[in-house]
């Protein structure tokens, strides 16, 4: 790691075991922790917005101390963080660090923006082709209608 | 295409197309055939539409099939609370193939994944009408000799009408040249004129109807829906523009034919049934013969 990238890493204290989100859009940091559920959490959550960044002018970061996630709570990620960085944490180290990829299809998550689809007014999962991911567009699997970026939320 | 549920025109394959509309032809030369003497066909349908109702149990009754079924969801268990999951699981055991119409968008998808049987999407609200659709296909060959290189206008309320979508993207397949005809604020989606482009087609776009007839071989019209106009103004302004007169007819080509997925309400006006050029009452009768291909093929009675 860069000199100068630690220095501004240390914005928000190190953690010693857990998962770093880096990366994200400043204003989506928020969105995040809820999509994630971290609300609810009980251990230490240290979180960062506005910082620099070389590569996105303002980022956002989340550090979750005693949390690895499972690749369905990453999918949810990239749908509003496409940009995000996961960086695993042991005993202080890096172990290991991914790109938070925006998956071809995306189940359960998202819920369909068309208030008509029959998954807004029945008990039934969504389902979701990500037909363009640079722009962010999902065609329902049911009604064929495409939720792009602007109108995309999250099931509870 | 045995067993196989029709819920999205694109479900079908181009091949799988035509051998409907063959079929279809077959059953236009032979409608009785008491082919399908064992077989239960449900027809649900959770919203009213007499015409696709009758039509598709005309084609059951005249292949000799028993039918069952409502006309409306309010004399169901539906009303009592019912989810769409239970009546589809229930009515399941009960028939060999269901057609549903329902007013939500993508509750034929749904059904066509918990039945235990094949299922035909007779119109999920604004989404899919692909028996409609594959009517038209058989309309339009009938009367043109062939689908390929057409000249095929589109009149009126090409924002919403799913029927209109729903065609284009299927014509996408034979080469048509598209001439699109409707109010500023009635334009074709450009998720439709998506599917136009990717295939290198041409269309026109126009606010004047009587500039397209001599030019096409097929005048699709469809109505203008008041409540589509969040002016009412705008809708006074441009509600007598897409009406048809037979006069209007005098310049179009001698094979031109005029189809409407009907109801009709204003926009042909009634002098124009007697010409030889109109052929939605045609294309009405045309939906029992693909009805009858669809139901005998998918129920495996036919290859």
């Amino acid at each position: 790691m860069e000199k100068e990238d630690l220095r501004k890493e240390l914005k928000v204290s190190a953690i010693e075991n857990g998962t770093v989100i880096d990366h994200i859009p400043t204003n989506n940091v928020f969105q995040v922790i809820k999509i994630l559920n971290l609300t609810e959490y009980n251990n230490q959550l240290l979180i960062g917005t506005n910082l620099e960044s070389r590569k996105m002018g303002k980022k956002g970061i989340i550090k979750v101390t005693n949390k690895f996630f499972e690749s369905d709570e990453i999918n949810k990620i990239a749908l509003v963080a496409p940009s995000a960085t996961l960086i695993i944490i042991k005993n202080f180290e890096v172990v290991e660090k991914k790109k938070v990829e925006v998956p071809d299809t995306a189940e359960k998550i998202v819920r369909c923006f068309n208030p008509n689809c029959i998954t807004n007014n029945e008990n039934i999962s969504t389902k979701f082709t990500v037909i363009d991911k640079v722009e962010l567009k999902l065609r329902c699997h049911y009604c064929e209608k495409i939720t792009a970026r602007k109108n995309i939320s999250f099931r509870e | 295409m045995k067993n196989k549920s029709l819920i999205s025109i694109n479900d079908f394959t181009r091949e799988e197309h035509i051998r409907i509309l063959d079929l279809a032809g077959d059953f236009e030369n032979q409608p009785r055939q008491r082919i399908l003497s064992d077989f239960v066909v449900a027809t649900l349908f959770f919203e009213p539409s007499t015409r696709t109702r009758l039509s598709f149990e005309s084609a059951a009754s005249r292949l000799g099939a028993s039918v069952i079924g409502f006309s409306d969801s309010s004399s169901t268990s539906v009303q009592k609370g019912e989810s769409l999951r239970d009546t589809i699981l229930t009515v399941s055991n009960y028939c060999d193939i269901i057609v549903m119409r329902h007013p939500r968008e993508g509750s034929a998808r749904f059904a066509s994944e918990v039945a235990g049987v094949p299922v035909i999407n007779a119109g999920d609200g604004a989404n899919q009408h692909p028996t409609q659709t594959l009517l038209d296909l058989y309309s339009i060959r009938k009367t043109q000799g062939s689908l390929e290189n057409l000249n095929i206008a589109f009149v009126g309320d090409l924002k919403y009408g799913r029927t209109v979508h729903s065609l284009v993207q299927a014509l996408c397949n034979y080469n048509t040249t598209f001439h699109l005809v409707s109010p500023l604020e009635l334009k074709l989606p450009s998720s439709i004129k998506i599917d136009i482009k990717a295939r290198n087609l041409a269309y026109h776009q126009y606010t004047d109807l009587t500039e397209v007839i001599p030019n096409v071989d097929i005048l699709y019209m469809t109505r203008i829906q008041k409540e589509r106009f969040s002016d009412p103004l705008d809708y006074e302004k441009v509600k007598n523009a897409y009406i048809l007169r037979n006069r209007m007819l005098e310049n179009g080509k001698p094979n031109l034919r005029i189809l409407h997925p009907l109801p009709r309400v204003n926009e042909i006006t009634t002098d124009v049934d007697d010409n030889p050029k109109a052929y939605y009452f045609t294309q009405a009768l045309n939906g029992v013969f693909v009805r009858q291909a669809l139901l005998a093929s998918i129920l495996g009675v036919v290859d």
